[in-house]
């Protein structure tokens, strides 16, 4: 066994084939499984078929599937070094999303790339997380201490978030900028650097409530009292609530969820998939399913802390709290405890979008765990 | 494991190698104490949202439940079908129909105007009926039917379903709608459906369904809580756009009872073919006060409100001066003339002014003061007795005795016999009338003078009575019975208990009194002078009535003098001719009373007409095959009836035969 290895690494596709193996097989089946649960739920949304959710989620679950393992393969030296492109490429599709983006419910968030529809916020995420990990990877502690070194890359930060926040897209937005503020967090910038941004956000906030479009300031009013207009904006947080509600304990079984069967529940496939589960499966399914993205989380955190070079470790980080926000923003909006923002839950919702970003960044994230050892130069003073 | 690095990193690696690794190890150091702060974070987050799932999902569960509950079921009526209105053989006389209804869902199709396109080309539509159906389209969500067609026919049904690939979105159902087989013949006493009033929906659901009809004349109206039965409810499963996804419970609701009517629609047809506009037949069970026909013309088809009834025909049926929509049997208002004569003489039997055989002279007028009042015959009729006055109409005496007993006991009286009181029939929009008394008069600040007294003793004046109380007064005479007329025979097959042959009370009115006032009726159409010799029945039967003439306009002495002749009066100015009567005399079965419009005189117009009606009457319930029953029902029934006057302590109702007559002549 040994002998076949070493005679493999000698032979350029036996490397590929070695870092093939080192792909952490029980994560893909992790992702397989949730992807599994998503199958099931959209076949319920469906109506009991596969037609139109289920089989697609599917497909697009099996192409991501592919690109994730191709992605996992290649060097992440490479990918460090083509950290900006991506980024720069990400933003310049932020600018054709605002110039020429489908316009889908009051706010330019979609562009047409040949036949899929590209969402560039979500891609922005982990552009974004890549080129700070970039602009981080060699950079020590007290180099992170300097304010000027900081600068460049608050600005590569607030630069998406300020267009994302244009399209306007409260909700990503504030999730990009979460994403970076975890990749800021990891490298080692100073606490109190944290603490002042929190403390001027929290000044701003009233302030920018005023700039918020109507529909926006309607989530947050409709948040604070769903009551106040139960046909209107409070209309998807209260069916929400109810069918996820209704669910009790054990579920009222698969296919016979009434509220979301009965299309009470508003965007069943997409952001209230998770609802769905709930009503279907209980809290004991609704339970399993979080515990199960959780451990996706928690693998995210496990590669972020094995993996020996900076770079890694703060993509990783990134990557990891970008599905852990996915997830946290999905089903608190869900249950109704922060404004409905159109966050889908990764991997379970419909939309191809979604699901193929989610899949570029876990392709990163594997990557960084195959090539955990890999060298990426010495940490600059 | 190591895989193969390039060159130049290696050698890069070992120039810094020991400060790096103390850099990399304190980086390392930080970022792992900060990451997992920040797990513990995103692990206390998840935690969070697994007790909020809790909180939800176990705690507030039930009352999420049942929001979920009242969210997807929704109860829904179910219309009952209507009672139907039966006539007395059981004769539908207002039924239910199929309506087959051709309607469009416009969530079926791609193209609604394709489709109504085609649809036009099978069964045709108008301008404005197609823009009506894109109209309703525009305005229901679009899986709610709209109608496109309804009442189609056989034939259009069979050419839309063979259609149907080519159709698509149209779907045909089929619903009820009310029918009144005998059209305008009984649309008085059925009266018709509507739809209901913002007013009439009180306590009743069933009334806010679309496509419900109420009653809103007629018995159709009288009986409508029971023709309209109870809804039932169904409880359905409905999505959030309130479309129906399956039934989850159905109580079934009380259909509505038929209700069997007294009137013979045959009868009633007949009746009506015998009569012109303007006059109005009221045909009476003598024995029970059940109403057999009852004819105004002219009258309307309560067909035609099913669709509902167009501006113009509105307009027509409230304009037209002889008043389609009226039933002039129970809402018109007419004075008695001399069939009101009878009345006048119970009064002074009762009060004993005048003698059974008391003759007065008749020189052809009345003197009162400075007035002077004709009697019908300008040279007189000598000295007459109360036999005689009644036959022969002798205004005078009338006169004199009227002056003799006053208005209030002859009001009095005739109240007891039905007139100007309401007698409750089933029919909404039945006037009470007008019955004067010197009370009533004082009330509207006029004072009540001798001679008013005297031309209310030959039934002009202010007298306001309908031909219906006119038929009960002869019934009522007749029978000597308080009976009132009415409609209902059974509701939902159980009889009403005014069917009992003793139901009624006796009259009270002494047995002398009545029998000289039947055998004064009896001569008016059987003995010689009579003024309705030309109403004896010409099987032989025994009819007995009265004959009655009002003025519509005063006849001054002007043209008295010069000759005046009524013919020569234009329609409109023409008396009113009046006949009521019974028979047979000796058993008394049926009440008559008739109005003719302007028609001239009681024993020209009205008397040959009634006794043309109740020789129908009497054949019909002879020699109707269906009828055989009703026969052998009727002779038993009368049977009892003459037993159970015999027995009554009262026996002043005791019908006798017409020997006193003989004796009279």
């Amino acid at each position: 066994m040994l002998l076949e290895r070493r005679l493999l690494t000698r032979d350029r596709s036996g490397g590929l084939l070695q870092k093939f193996w080192q792909i952490p097989w029980i994560f893909v089946l992790m992702l397989c499984a949730v992807a599994a649960v998503g199958y099931v739920a959209l076949y319920s949304a469906g109506g009991g078929a596969a037609e139109p959710y289920a089989g697609r989620h599917a497909l697009r679950f099996g192409f991501g599937l592919v690109m994730m393992l191709s992605l996992a393969l290649v060097d992440i030296r490479l990918i460090a070094r083509l950290a900006w492109p991506i980024y720069a490429a990400t933003v310049g599709l932020l600018v054709l999303v605002a110039l020429q983006g489908h316009v889908g419910k009051g706010a330019q968030r979609w562009i047409e790339l040949g036949p899929i529809q590209l969402q560039p916020s979500e891609l922005m995420k982990i552009a974004l997380a890549l080129a700070l990990a970039s602009w981080f990877r060699r950079a020590s502690w007290e180099r992170v201490g300097n304010p000027i070194f900081l600068i460049p890359p608050i600005l590569a930060t607030l630069l998406p978030v300020g267009m994302i926040l244009k399209q306007p897209n409260l909700g990503t937005a504030m999730i990009t900028a979460m994403v970076a503020g975890s990749v800021f967090w990891g490298a080692g910038v100073r606490w109190w650097k944290f603490a002042g941004v929190l403390g001027a956000a929290g000044i701003a906030a009233p302030i920018a409530y005023e700039h918020l479009r109507d529909y926006q300031k309607a989530r947050i009013t409709t948040f604070l009292d769903p009551e106040s207009d139960p046909l209107g904006a409070g209309y998807n947080i209260i069916q929400s609530k109810i069918a996820l509600g209704s669910g009790g304990l054990w579920g009222k079984g698969f296919l016979q969820g009434t509220q979301g069967h009965l299309n009470f529940l508003p965007e069943k496939q997409t952001d209230f998939i998770f609802t769905m589960i709930a009503e279907e499966f209980g809290l004991v399914g609704a339970l399993s399913v979080l515990a199960l993205l959780g451990l996706v989380v928690a693998f995210s955190f496990a590669v972020a802390f094995r993996c020996r070079h900076q770079f890694g470790r703060l993509l990783a980080i990134g990557l990891a709290t970008n599905f852990f926000l996915y997830v946290f923003v999905n089903v608190a909006m869900v249950t109704g405890s922060i404004p409905v923002g159109g966050v889908p839950l990764p991997l379970i919702s419909h939309g191809g979008s979604a699901m193929l970003t989610t899949m570029f960044g876990f392709g990163l994230l594997l990557s960084v765990h195959v090539h955990r050892d890999a060298d990426m130069g010495p940490t600059r003073e | 494991m190591r895989l193969g690095w390039p060159k130049f990193q290696w050698r890069r690696r070992e120039r810094g190698m020991n400060a790096a690794r103390r850099q990399e190890e304190r980086r390392r150091n930080i970022f792992t104490r900060r990451v997992a702060l920040l797990g513990l974070g995103q692990l206390g987050l998840l935690g969070y949202l697994g007790q909020r799932l809790y909180r939800m999902q176990v705690e507030e569960g039930e009352r999420y439940a049942t929001l979920a509950e009242e969210n997807r079921v929704s109860a829904r009526l179910i219309p009952p079908p209507r009672g139907r209105v039966l006539d007395r053989d059981g004769k539908v006389i207002a039924g239910n129909r199929l309506n087959w209804r051709a309607l469009l869902v416009a969530e079926q199709t791609q193209d609604v105007a394709a489709t109504l396109e085609t649809f036009s080309r099978i069964v045709p539509l108008a301008e404005h009926e197609r823009a009506r159906i894109e109209r309703d389209v525009r305005r229901h969500r679009r899986f709610v039917p709209v109608t496109v067609r309804e009442f189609l026919t056989w034939e259009e049904m069979a050419r839309i379903e063979v259609n149907a690939p080519d159709l698509p979105g149209i779907i045909t159902d089929v619903g009820t709608t009310r029918m009144y087989p005998e059209a305008e013949h009984l649309a008085h006493i059925v009266g018709y459906v509507a739809p209901p009033a913002e007013a009439d929906i009180g306590d009743d659901p069933l009334l806010e369904l679309p496509g419900i009809r109420v009653g809103r004349a007629g018995v159709e109206r009288f009986h409508d809580r029971i023709l309209r039965g109870r809804a039932g409810a169904v409880q359905l499963e409905v999505n959030a756009v309130g479309r129906v996804i399956r039934e989850l419970d159905r109580h079934e609701g009380q259909q509505g009872q038929d209700v069997l009517l007294s009137v013979d629609a045959q009868l009633q047809r007949q009746v009506r073919q015998r009569i012109d506009e303007g006059t109005s037949v009221v045909v009476l069970d003598a024995r029970n006060g059940e109403v057999l026909a009852m004819a105004s013309k002219p009258s309307f088809d309560p067909n035609l409100f099913n669709a509902g009834v167009s501006a113009a025909q509105w307009r027509e049926w409230t304009r037209n001066r002889s008043t389609p929509l009226i039933n002039k049997c129970t809402a018109g208002l007419y004075a008695p003339g001399s069939t009101f004569k009878p009345m006048v003489a119970l009064a002074a039997l009762d009060a004993k002014v005048v003698g059974p055989g008391e003759r007065i002279f008749c020189p052809g007028h009345f003197d009162l003061g400075d007035t002077r009042f004709h009697c019908h015959s300008r040279r007189g009729h000598g000295a007459v007795d109360l036999h005689a006055a009644l036959k022969l109409s002798c205004d005078v005496y009338f006169y004199e005795v009227a002056r003799r007993v006053g208005i209030d006991r002859i009001a009095a009286m005739a109240r007891r016999f039905g007139l100007g009181v309401d007698l409750e029939i089933e029919l909404p929009g039945t006037r009470k009338g007008l019955m004067p008394t010197r009370e009533w008069r004082i009330s509207k600040g006029k004072p009540w003078n001798l001679g008013d007294t005297v031309v209310h003793g030959i039934g002009q004046g202010f007298y306001q009575l309908t031909p219906l109380q006119l038929a009960t007064m002869t019934a009522r005479i007749a029978s000597g019975r308080a009976l009132q007329p009415h409609l209902t025979r059974s509701v939902g097959g159980q009889p009403q208990r005014v069917m009992r042959p003793d139901y009624w009370p006796a009259l009270g009115i002494p047995d002398r009194d009545m029998r000289l006032v039947r055998e004064g009726m009896w001569a008016v159409v059987n003995e010689g002078g009579g003024t309705a010799r030309v109403a004896r029945l010409p099987d032989g039967t025994v009819f007995a009535g009265k004959t009655g003439t009002t003025q519509v306009r005063r006849v001054s002495r002007a043209e008295r003098e010069r000759g005046f002749r009524v013919e020569n009066l234009p329609r409109e100015w023409r008396p009113h001719a009046l006949f009521v009567g019974y028979a047979p005399y000796d058993n008394p079965q049926y009440a008559i009373s008739v109005i003719v419009e302007h028609g001239i005189g009681g024993s020209l117009a009205a008397a040959p007409l009634a006794r043309d009606i109740m020789m129908d009457t009497i054949n019909r319930f002879r020699r109707a095959p269906e009828g055989g029953q009703r026969v052998a029902d009727a002779q038993p029934a009368a049977g009892t009836a003459g037993a159970g006057t015999a027995g009554a302590p009262a026996g002043g109702a005791s019908p006798s035969p017409p020997p006193g007559a003989g004796q009279r002549r």
